[in-house]
Protein backbone atom coordinates (compact mmCIF):
# COMPACT_ATOMS: atom_id res chain seq x y z
CA UNK A 1 0.00 0.00 0.00
CA UNK A 2 2.87 2.31 0.66
CA UNK A 3 4.33 1.92 -2.63
CA UNK A 4 0.86 3.00 -4.51
CA UNK A 5 1.19 6.61 -2.26
CA UNK A 6 4.76 7.20 -2.59
CA UNK A 7 4.49 8.97 -6.29
CA UNK A 8 4.08 12.53 -6.26
CA UNK A 9 3.90 12.47 -9.33
CA UNK A 10 0.21 13.25 -10.63
CA UNK A 11 0.71 16.83 -8.67
CA UNK A 12 2.81 18.18 -11.79
CA UNK A 13 0.18 17.02 -14.02
CA UNK A 14 -1.57 20.36 -15.45
CA UNK A 15 -5.12 19.59 -14.83
CA UNK A 16 -5.94 23.04 -16.84
CA UNK A 17 -5.01 20.89 -20.34
CA UNK A 18 -8.34 19.07 -19.87
CA UNK A 19 -10.95 21.13 -18.89
CA UNK A 20 -13.30 21.08 -22.11
CA UNK A 21 -14.19 24.77 -20.66
CA UNK A 22 -10.97 26.00 -20.70
CA UNK A 23 -11.14 29.52 -21.90
CA UNK A 24 -8.67 30.77 -24.71
CA UNK A 25 -7.92 34.34 -25.28
CA UNK A 26 -8.73 35.58 -27.90
CA UNK A 27 -5.38 36.51 -30.52
CA UNK A 28 -6.47 39.71 -32.06
CA UNK A 29 -4.42 40.51 -34.82
CA UNK A 30 -2.14 43.40 -34.34
CA UNK A 31 0.28 43.15 -36.84
CA UNK A 32 -0.38 46.52 -38.84
CA UNK A 33 0.23 48.18 -35.68
CA UNK A 34 4.18 49.64 -36.24
CA UNK A 35 4.34 52.50 -33.40
CA UNK A 36 5.02 56.14 -33.65
CA UNK A 37 6.96 57.19 -36.79
CA UNK A 38 10.52 57.79 -36.53
CA UNK A 39 11.17 59.66 -39.08
CA UNK A 40 8.48 62.15 -38.51
CA UNK A 41 9.36 62.28 -34.45
CA UNK A 42 13.03 62.88 -35.18
CA UNK A 43 12.60 65.79 -37.62
CA UNK A 44 10.64 67.36 -34.92
CA UNK A 45 13.18 66.93 -32.29
CA UNK A 46 15.96 68.49 -34.44
CA UNK A 47 13.32 71.34 -35.31
CA UNK A 48 12.89 72.06 -31.71
CA UNK A 49 9.51 71.83 -32.28
CA UNK A 50 8.89 69.28 -28.84
CA UNK A 51 5.16 69.73 -27.80
CA UNK A 52 4.77 68.27 -31.77
CA UNK A 53 7.49 65.45 -31.31
CA UNK A 54 5.15 64.50 -27.82
CA UNK A 55 2.12 64.36 -29.83
CA UNK A 56 3.62 62.54 -32.56
CA UNK A 57 5.00 60.09 -30.52
CA UNK A 58 2.22 59.28 -28.82
CA UNK A 59 0.23 57.95 -31.95
CA UNK A 60 -0.37 54.87 -33.82
CA UNK A 61 1.16 52.88 -29.82
CA UNK A 62 1.67 49.14 -30.50
CA UNK A 63 -0.83 47.84 -27.87
CA UNK A 64 -2.09 44.85 -29.78
CA UNK A 65 1.26 43.66 -31.76
CA UNK A 66 3.00 40.68 -30.48
CA UNK A 67 5.86 42.43 -32.10
CA UNK A 68 8.11 43.15 -29.28
CA UNK A 69 10.84 44.60 -31.38
CA UNK A 70 8.27 47.08 -32.40
CA UNK A 71 7.39 47.73 -28.66
CA UNK A 72 11.03 48.19 -27.79
CA UNK A 73 11.23 50.92 -31.00
CA UNK A 74 8.55 52.83 -29.64
CA UNK A 75 9.49 52.64 -26.08
CA UNK A 76 13.10 54.02 -26.86
CA UNK A 77 11.53 56.68 -29.40
CA UNK A 78 9.33 58.01 -26.49
CA UNK A 79 12.10 58.13 -24.39
CA UNK A 80 14.03 60.24 -26.48
CA UNK A 81 11.26 62.65 -26.66
CA UNK A 82 10.50 62.90 -23.32
CA UNK A 83 14.50 63.16 -22.50
CA UNK A 84 14.90 66.48 -24.58
CA UNK A 85 12.06 68.21 -23.29
CA UNK A 86 13.39 70.90 -20.53
CA UNK A 87 12.12 70.34 -17.08
CA UNK A 88 10.14 73.37 -17.00
CA UNK A 89 8.63 72.58 -20.00
CA UNK A 90 7.39 69.19 -18.96
CA UNK A 91 4.24 70.42 -16.85
CA UNK A 92 3.26 72.32 -20.38
CA UNK A 93 4.15 69.40 -22.37
CA UNK A 94 1.64 66.79 -20.01
CA UNK A 95 -0.98 70.00 -20.34
CA UNK A 96 -1.07 69.52 -24.11
CA UNK A 97 -2.24 65.90 -24.48
CA UNK A 98 -5.70 64.98 -23.37
CA UNK A 99 -7.22 62.23 -21.17
CA UNK A 100 -6.19 59.06 -23.46
CA UNK A 101 -2.70 61.29 -24.31
CA UNK A 102 -2.15 60.96 -20.82
CA UNK A 103 -3.17 57.31 -20.09
CA UNK A 104 -0.80 56.34 -22.67
CA UNK A 105 2.10 58.40 -21.76
CA UNK A 106 1.53 56.44 -18.05
CA UNK A 107 1.68 53.00 -19.67
CA UNK A 108 5.09 54.52 -21.60
CA UNK A 109 6.86 55.87 -18.07
CA UNK A 110 6.07 52.50 -16.30
CA UNK A 111 7.16 50.59 -19.00
CA UNK A 112 10.20 53.02 -18.97
CA UNK A 113 10.95 52.21 -15.30
CA UNK A 114 11.12 48.44 -16.06
CA UNK A 115 14.60 49.48 -17.54
CA UNK A 116 16.12 51.88 -15.21
CA UNK A 117 18.87 53.65 -16.68
CA UNK A 118 21.93 56.50 -15.25
CA UNK A 119 20.14 58.50 -18.10
CA UNK A 120 16.20 57.66 -17.72
CA UNK A 121 15.08 57.44 -14.29
CA UNK A 122 15.42 61.30 -13.08
CA UNK A 123 13.49 62.34 -16.54
CA UNK A 124 10.86 59.61 -16.20
CA UNK A 125 10.11 60.85 -12.13
CA UNK A 126 9.70 63.80 -13.69
CA UNK A 127 7.33 63.17 -15.92
CA UNK A 128 5.40 61.08 -13.70
CA UNK A 129 4.70 63.45 -11.09
CA UNK A 130 3.50 65.81 -13.77
CA UNK A 131 1.06 63.30 -15.26
CA UNK A 132 0.11 62.22 -11.89
CA UNK A 133 -1.58 65.55 -11.27
CA UNK A 134 -2.99 65.25 -14.72
CA UNK A 135 -4.44 61.98 -14.51
CA UNK A 136 -4.67 61.42 -10.69
CA UNK A 137 -4.24 57.77 -9.25
CA UNK A 138 -7.21 56.80 -11.60
CA UNK A 139 -4.57 57.22 -14.21
CA UNK A 140 -1.98 54.76 -13.04
CA UNK A 141 -4.61 52.03 -11.83
CA UNK A 142 -5.49 51.87 -15.77
CA UNK A 143 -1.77 51.40 -16.35
CA UNK A 144 -1.87 47.95 -13.98
CA UNK A 145 -5.24 47.30 -15.16
CA UNK A 146 -4.73 47.02 -18.87
CA UNK A 147 -4.27 43.31 -20.38
CA UNK A 148 -2.82 44.76 -23.30
CA UNK A 149 -0.27 47.19 -22.93
CA UNK A 150 2.47 49.48 -24.71
CA UNK B 1 -25.97 63.22 6.78
CA UNK B 2 -25.23 60.83 9.59
CA UNK B 3 -22.75 58.02 10.65
CA UNK B 4 -23.29 55.03 12.56
CA UNK B 5 -20.63 52.67 13.48
CA UNK B 6 -21.20 48.98 13.69
CA UNK B 7 -17.88 48.21 15.26
CA UNK B 8 -14.57 47.77 14.19
CA UNK B 9 -15.11 44.64 11.74
CA UNK B 10 -15.55 45.80 7.83
CA UNK B 11 -19.23 45.54 6.71
CA UNK B 12 -19.48 42.94 3.50
CA UNK B 13 -23.17 43.62 2.92
CA UNK B 14 -26.39 45.44 3.98
CA UNK B 15 -29.56 45.35 3.44
CA UNK B 16 -33.21 47.54 4.75
CA UNK B 17 -36.53 45.82 5.96
CA UNK B 18 -39.60 47.78 4.00
CA UNK B 19 -39.75 50.56 6.49
CA UNK B 20 -36.01 51.11 7.15
CA UNK B 21 -36.28 50.22 10.93
CA UNK B 22 -34.54 47.18 10.51
CA UNK B 23 -31.40 46.81 8.94
CA UNK B 24 -29.21 43.46 8.45
CA UNK B 25 -25.55 43.53 8.02
CA UNK B 26 -22.80 41.23 8.29
CA UNK B 27 -19.54 42.13 9.92
CA UNK B 28 -16.98 40.11 7.29
CA UNK B 29 -18.05 36.82 9.16
CA UNK B 30 -20.29 33.77 8.92
CA UNK B 31 -23.13 35.65 10.66
CA UNK B 32 -25.96 38.39 9.59
CA UNK B 33 -26.63 40.77 12.40
CA UNK B 34 -30.53 42.38 12.40
CA UNK B 35 -30.46 45.94 14.16
CA UNK B 36 -33.82 47.65 15.37
CA UNK B 37 -34.11 52.07 14.62
CA UNK B 38 -34.37 53.09 18.39
CA UNK B 39 -34.16 56.87 18.18
CA UNK B 40 -30.49 57.25 17.40
CA UNK B 41 -29.13 54.26 18.22
CA UNK B 42 -29.42 51.03 16.99
CA UNK B 43 -30.13 47.90 19.01
CA UNK B 44 -29.37 44.10 17.81
CA UNK B 45 -32.24 42.37 17.86
CA UNK B 46 -31.91 38.83 16.00
CA UNK B 47 -29.04 37.12 14.71
CA UNK B 48 -28.98 34.83 12.02
CA UNK B 49 -26.46 31.57 12.01
CA UNK B 50 -26.97 29.03 9.20
CA UNK B 51 -23.78 29.74 7.66
CA UNK B 52 -20.68 28.41 7.67
CA UNK B 53 -18.79 30.36 5.71
CA UNK B 54 -18.31 34.35 5.24
CA UNK B 55 -21.16 35.94 4.33
CA UNK B 56 -21.36 37.79 0.96
CA UNK B 57 -24.76 38.72 -0.02
CA UNK B 58 -28.14 39.91 2.17
CA UNK B 59 -30.84 41.34 0.03
CA UNK B 60 -34.44 42.24 2.14
CA UNK B 61 -37.51 41.71 0.35
CA UNK B 62 -39.69 44.54 1.23
CA UNK B 63 -43.35 43.10 0.05
CA UNK B 64 -43.12 39.84 1.26
CA UNK B 65 -40.78 40.38 3.86
CA UNK B 66 -38.09 37.47 3.51
CA UNK B 67 -34.32 37.66 3.89
CA UNK B 68 -32.30 35.72 1.66
CA UNK B 69 -28.13 35.56 2.21
CA UNK B 70 -25.42 33.65 0.60
CA UNK B 71 -22.37 32.82 1.66
CA UNK B 72 -18.66 31.33 0.47
CA UNK B 73 -19.84 27.77 2.15
CA UNK B 74 -21.48 27.41 -1.17
CA UNK B 75 -25.22 27.65 0.05
CA UNK B 76 -28.18 30.04 0.07
CA UNK B 77 -30.83 30.65 2.49
CA UNK B 78 -34.20 32.17 2.62
CA UNK B 79 -35.18 33.25 6.15
CA UNK B 80 -38.80 34.10 6.90
CA UNK B 81 -39.99 35.52 10.26
CA UNK B 82 -42.26 33.06 12.24
CA UNK B 83 -43.64 34.31 16.03
CA UNK B 84 -40.52 37.06 16.04
CA UNK B 85 -37.96 34.07 14.98
CA UNK B 86 -36.46 34.16 11.55
CA UNK B 87 -36.52 30.71 10.28
CA UNK B 88 -33.82 29.42 7.46
CA UNK B 89 -34.86 27.27 4.00
CA UNK B 90 -31.98 26.09 2.61
CA UNK B 91 -31.81 26.70 -1.64
CA UNK B 92 -30.30 23.87 -3.35
CA UNK B 93 -28.26 26.99 -5.55
CA UNK B 94 -26.13 23.57 -6.91
CA UNK B 95 -22.37 25.38 -7.10
CA UNK B 96 -19.18 24.47 -6.50
CA UNK B 97 -17.61 27.30 -5.84
CA UNK B 98 -18.50 30.27 -3.17
CA UNK B 99 -21.67 32.60 -3.72
CA UNK B 100 -20.44 36.58 -4.45
CA UNK B 101 -23.47 38.20 -4.77
CA UNK B 102 -27.65 37.95 -4.31
CA UNK B 103 -30.33 39.91 -5.67
CA UNK B 104 -34.56 39.87 -5.34
CA UNK B 105 -36.21 40.08 -8.20
CA UNK B 106 -38.66 43.25 -8.42
CA UNK B 107 -41.85 40.95 -8.09
CA UNK B 108 -39.77 38.79 -5.16
CA UNK B 109 -40.84 35.57 -6.92
CA UNK B 110 -37.04 34.60 -7.52
CA UNK B 111 -34.09 35.43 -6.65
CA UNK B 112 -30.63 35.66 -8.99
CA UNK B 113 -27.29 34.35 -6.85
CA UNK B 114 -23.87 35.08 -8.58
CA UNK B 115 -20.97 32.64 -7.94
CA UNK B 116 -17.21 32.07 -8.46
CA UNK B 117 -18.55 28.97 -10.21
CA UNK B 118 -18.86 31.15 -13.31
CA UNK B 119 -22.65 30.89 -13.63
CA UNK B 120 -25.88 32.72 -12.27
CA UNK B 121 -28.62 31.01 -10.15
CA UNK B 122 -31.93 32.12 -10.80
CA UNK B 123 -34.19 30.44 -7.88
CA UNK B 124 -37.98 30.06 -7.62
CA UNK B 125 -40.21 28.42 -5.26
CA UNK B 126 -42.03 25.70 -6.29
CA UNK B 127 -45.24 25.08 -4.28
CA UNK B 128 -45.71 20.99 -5.32
CA UNK B 129 -42.28 20.09 -3.47
CA UNK B 130 -42.32 22.89 -0.91
CA UNK B 131 -38.95 24.21 -1.60
CA UNK B 132 -36.92 26.35 -3.74
CA UNK B 133 -35.04 24.99 -7.05
CA UNK B 134 -32.52 26.54 -9.32
CA UNK B 135 -31.69 27.42 -13.26
CA UNK B 136 -28.29 27.94 -14.22
CA UNK B 137 -27.21 30.79 -16.73
CA UNK B 138 -23.55 29.61 -17.53
CA UNK B 139 -22.66 30.69 -21.34
CA UNK B 140 -20.55 32.54 -22.15
CA UNK B 141 -19.51 34.00 -18.42
CA UNK B 142 -15.80 32.92 -17.87
CA UNK B 143 -14.90 33.63 -14.79
CA UNK B 144 -16.93 34.83 -11.38
CA UNK B 145 -19.61 36.67 -11.54
CA UNK B 146 -19.32 39.88 -8.99
CA UNK B 147 -22.50 41.96 -9.40
CA UNK B 148 -26.12 41.42 -10.54
CA UNK B 149 -28.82 43.98 -10.86
CA UNK B 150 -32.78 42.91 -12.35
CA UNK B 151 -34.43 45.58 -14.60
CA UNK B 152 -37.75 46.56 -13.44
CA UNK B 153 -39.64 44.21 -15.71
CA UNK B 154 -38.36 41.36 -13.60
CA UNK B 155 -37.00 39.26 -16.49
CA UNK B 156 -33.77 41.07 -17.88
CA UNK B 157 -30.71 40.27 -15.48
CA UNK B 158 -27.45 42.55 -15.60
CA UNK B 159 -24.49 40.79 -14.86
CA UNK B 160 -20.58 42.13 -13.75
CA UNK B 161 -18.04 39.72 -14.14
CA UNK B 162 -14.55 39.46 -13.29
CA UNK B 163 -13.48 38.28 -17.39
CA UNK B 164 -13.91 42.00 -17.78
CA UNK B 165 -17.89 41.53 -19.49
CA UNK B 166 -21.13 43.36 -18.38
CA UNK B 167 -23.44 41.07 -19.69
CA UNK B 168 -27.82 41.26 -20.08
CA UNK B 169 -29.47 37.80 -19.55
CA UNK B 170 -32.86 36.83 -19.73
CA UNK B 171 -34.21 34.96 -16.83
CA UNK B 172 -37.28 34.41 -17.94
CA UNK B 173 -39.01 31.66 -15.97
CA UNK B 174 -41.99 30.34 -17.74
CA UNK B 175 -43.56 27.85 -14.76
CA UNK B 176 -44.08 31.18 -12.93
CA UNK B 177 -44.00 34.11 -14.96
CA UNK B 178 -46.30 35.29 -18.27
CA UNK B 179 -43.82 35.53 -21.33
CA UNK B 180 -42.78 39.22 -21.13
CA UNK B 181 -42.82 42.08 -24.13
CA UNK B 182 -40.40 43.19 -26.12
CA UNK B 183 -38.18 46.16 -24.42
CA UNK B 184 -35.34 48.06 -25.86
CA UNK B 185 -33.22 45.71 -25.21
CA UNK B 186 -34.59 42.75 -27.39
CA UNK B 187 -37.96 41.05 -28.17
CA UNK B 188 -36.78 37.43 -27.81
CA UNK B 189 -35.98 36.51 -24.22
CA UNK B 190 -35.73 32.12 -23.62
CA UNK B 191 -34.12 31.68 -20.30
CA UNK B 192 -30.37 32.66 -20.58
CA UNK B 193 -30.76 34.95 -23.71
CA UNK B 194 -27.42 37.08 -23.83
CA UNK B 195 -29.32 40.79 -24.54
CA UNK B 196 -25.83 42.74 -23.61
CA UNK B 197 -21.96 41.77 -23.83
CA UNK B 198 -19.69 44.67 -24.04
CA UNK B 199 -16.94 43.05 -23.59
CA UNK B 200 -14.35 46.16 -23.19
CA UNK B 201 -14.88 46.72 -19.94
CA UNK B 202 -11.01 47.39 -19.32
CA UNK B 203 -11.58 45.85 -15.58
CA UNK B 204 -13.31 43.41 -13.15
CA UNK B 205 -17.07 44.70 -13.52
CA UNK B 206 -17.78 45.25 -9.57
CA UNK B 207 -21.21 46.58 -9.92
CA UNK B 208 -24.02 47.15 -12.31
CA UNK B 209 -26.88 49.31 -11.58
CA UNK B 210 -30.45 49.62 -14.43
CA UNK B 211 -31.77 53.18 -14.38
CA UNK B 212 -35.15 53.57 -12.91
CA UNK B 213 -36.91 52.92 -16.36
CA UNK B 214 -34.81 50.21 -17.44
CA UNK B 215 -33.51 51.52 -20.54
CA UNK B 216 -30.15 52.16 -19.75
CA UNK B 217 -27.37 49.97 -17.62
CA UNK B 218 -24.43 51.74 -15.47
CA UNK B 219 -21.71 49.82 -14.48
CA UNK B 220 -17.98 50.49 -12.47
CA UNK B 221 -15.02 48.39 -13.27
CA UNK B 222 -11.20 48.41 -11.89
CA UNK B 223 -9.90 50.24 -14.42
CA UNK B 224 -11.13 53.41 -12.38
CA UNK B 225 -13.96 53.90 -15.22
CA UNK B 226 -17.52 54.48 -15.32
CA UNK B 227 -19.28 53.19 -18.20
CA UNK B 228 -23.29 53.97 -18.89
CA UNK B 229 -25.09 51.52 -22.12
CA UNK B 230 -28.40 53.14 -23.35
CA UNK B 231 -30.68 50.69 -25.14
CA UNK B 232 -32.79 53.39 -26.48
CA UNK B 233 -29.67 54.14 -28.74
CA UNK B 234 -28.45 51.19 -30.21
CA UNK B 235 -27.03 49.90 -27.26
CA UNK B 236 -23.97 52.21 -27.18
CA UNK B 237 -21.79 52.57 -24.46
CA UNK B 238 -20.24 55.38 -23.10
CA UNK B 239 -17.41 54.92 -20.86
CA UNK B 240 -16.12 57.88 -18.29
CA UNK B 241 -12.24 57.12 -17.15
CA UNK B 242 -11.52 59.14 -13.81
CA UNK B 243 -8.60 60.09 -11.99
CA UNK B 244 -9.78 58.39 -8.67
CA UNK B 245 -9.10 55.18 -7.00
CA UNK B 246 -11.53 52.07 -8.57
CA UNK B 247 -14.98 52.53 -7.83
CA UNK B 248 -16.81 49.35 -6.08
CA UNK B 249 -20.83 50.07 -6.01
CA UNK B 250 -23.06 52.41 -8.56
CA UNK B 251 -26.19 53.42 -7.88
CA UNK B 252 -28.95 55.38 -9.77
CA UNK B 253 -30.80 58.17 -7.93
CA UNK B 254 -32.36 59.64 -10.96
CA UNK B 255 -33.25 58.76 -14.51
CA UNK B 256 -30.12 60.72 -15.24
CA UNK B 257 -27.96 61.19 -12.16
CA UNK B 258 -25.81 58.25 -10.89
CA UNK B 259 -23.81 58.04 -7.63
CA UNK B 260 -21.25 55.53 -7.32
CA UNK B 261 -18.05 54.73 -4.13
CA UNK B 262 -15.53 52.90 -3.41
CA UNK B 263 -12.00 52.71 -2.77
CA UNK B 264 -11.87 56.82 -2.87
CA UNK B 265 -14.10 56.65 0.37
CA UNK B 266 -16.29 58.68 -0.59
CA UNK B 267 -19.30 58.72 -3.15
CA UNK B 268 -19.39 60.41 -6.23
CA UNK B 269 -21.93 62.00 -8.28
CA UNK B 270 -22.08 61.53 -12.39
CA UNK B 271 -24.38 62.63 -14.90
CA UNK B 272 -25.60 60.96 -17.93
CA UNK B 273 -27.51 62.56 -20.88
CA UNK B 274 -27.27 60.78 -23.95
CA UNK B 275 -24.51 59.09 -25.22
CA UNK B 276 -21.11 60.26 -25.12
CA UNK B 277 -22.30 62.96 -22.21
CA UNK B 278 -21.38 60.86 -19.09
CA UNK B 279 -19.71 63.31 -16.82
CA UNK B 280 -18.48 64.15 -13.28
CA UNK B 281 -20.68 66.70 -10.95
CA UNK B 282 -19.53 66.24 -7.68
CA UNK B 283 -18.06 65.07 -4.66
CA UNK B 284 -21.39 64.11 -2.42
CA UNK B 285 -19.47 64.83 0.72
CA UNK B 286 -18.69 67.83 3.45
CA UNK B 287 -14.89 67.75 3.76
CA UNK B 288 -13.96 67.91 7.45
CA UNK B 289 -12.96 70.98 8.76
CA UNK B 290 -9.51 70.33 10.60
CA UNK B 291 -9.63 72.39 13.40
CA UNK B 292 -6.72 73.93 14.22
CA UNK B 293 -7.07 75.06 17.78
CA UNK B 294 -4.34 76.74 20.15
CA UNK B 295 -2.27 74.46 21.20
CA UNK B 296 -0.72 74.57 24.06
CA UNK B 297 3.03 75.01 24.44
CA UNK B 298 3.27 71.71 26.48
CA UNK B 299 1.45 70.15 23.56
CA UNK B 300 3.44 71.65 21.00
CA UNK B 301 6.76 70.04 22.50
CA UNK B 302 5.51 66.94 22.71
CA UNK B 303 4.50 67.03 19.28
CA UNK B 304 8.09 67.53 18.37
CA UNK B 305 9.67 65.19 20.95
CA UNK B 306 7.95 62.79 19.66
CA UNK B 307 6.86 63.10 15.96
CA UNK B 308 9.63 66.01 15.34
CA UNK B 309 6.56 68.13 13.53
CA UNK B 310 5.66 71.65 14.74
CA UNK B 311 1.83 71.46 13.75
CA UNK B 312 -0.88 69.01 14.38
CA UNK B 313 -1.55 66.91 11.78
CA UNK B 314 -4.97 65.12 10.83
CA UNK B 315 -4.40 60.81 10.72
CA UNK B 316 -7.37 60.50 9.64
CA UNK B 317 -9.34 60.79 6.12
CA UNK B 318 -11.24 63.68 4.94
CA UNK B 319 -14.38 61.80 4.10
CA UNK B 320 -16.97 60.18 6.73
CA UNK B 321 -16.01 57.31 5.88
CA UNK B 322 -12.44 56.17 7.27
CA UNK B 323 -11.79 53.02 4.51
CA UNK B 324 -13.45 51.82 1.10
CA UNK B 325 -17.16 51.87 0.76
CA UNK B 326 -18.14 48.12 -0.33
CA UNK B 327 -22.24 49.14 -0.78
CA UNK B 328 -24.88 51.58 -1.64
CA UNK B 329 -28.40 51.01 -1.35
CA UNK B 330 -31.45 53.56 -1.55
CA UNK B 331 -32.97 54.44 1.85
CA UNK B 332 -35.69 57.09 1.03
CA UNK B 333 -37.40 57.54 -1.92
CA UNK B 334 -38.66 56.07 -4.99
CA UNK B 335 -36.28 54.70 -7.86
CA UNK B 336 -36.81 57.71 -9.52
CA UNK B 337 -35.84 59.91 -6.85
CA UNK B 338 -33.77 58.90 -4.26
CA UNK B 339 -33.73 61.31 -1.50
CA UNK B 340 -31.37 59.33 0.70
CA UNK B 341 -28.94 56.55 0.07
CA UNK B 342 -26.68 54.40 2.47
CA UNK B 343 -23.16 53.22 2.33
CA UNK B 344 -21.24 50.60 4.04
CA UNK B 345 -17.38 50.29 4.26
CA UNK B 346 -14.62 48.16 5.64
CA UNK B 347 -14.15 50.87 8.17
CA UNK B 348 -17.80 49.15 10.04
CA UNK B 349 -19.49 52.31 9.63
CA UNK B 350 -22.92 52.93 7.46
CA UNK B 351 -23.37 56.70 6.60
CA UNK B 352 -27.01 57.70 5.76
CA UNK B 353 -26.45 60.59 2.72
CA UNK B 354 -28.82 63.30 1.51
CA UNK B 355 -28.99 63.85 -1.94
CA UNK B 356 -30.73 66.72 -3.35
CA UNK B 357 -32.31 66.89 -6.89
Amino acid sequence: MSKNTVSDRFRKVDVDEYDENKFVDEEEGGENQLGPDEAEVDSLIRQGNLMGALQAVLKNPPINTKNQNVKDRAEGLVLKVLSSFKSTDIEKGVQSLDKNGVDLLMKYIYKGFEQPSENNSAVLLQWHEKALSAGGVGCIVRVLTARKTV
Amino acid sequence: MSLYSFGLEPLSCHAWNKDRTQIAISPNSNVVHIYQKQGKEWTKIHELTEHSGRITGIDWAPESNRIVTCASDRNAYVWTLKDGVWKPTLVLVRINRAATCVKWSPLENKFALGSGAKLISVCYFEKENDWWLSKHIKKPINSTVLSLDWHPNNILLAAGSADLNCRIFSAYIKDIEDKPGPTPWGSKMPFGEVLLEYKECGGWVHSVCFSPSGDALAWVSHNSAISVANATQGKEVTQLTTGHLPLLSVLYVSETEVVAAGHDCCPYQFSYKGPGCLEFVKKVDISKQSSKGNMSAMQHFRNLDKKAITEEEETGLGSLHQNSITQLCILEGPKAKVEKFSSVGLDGAMVVWDFKH
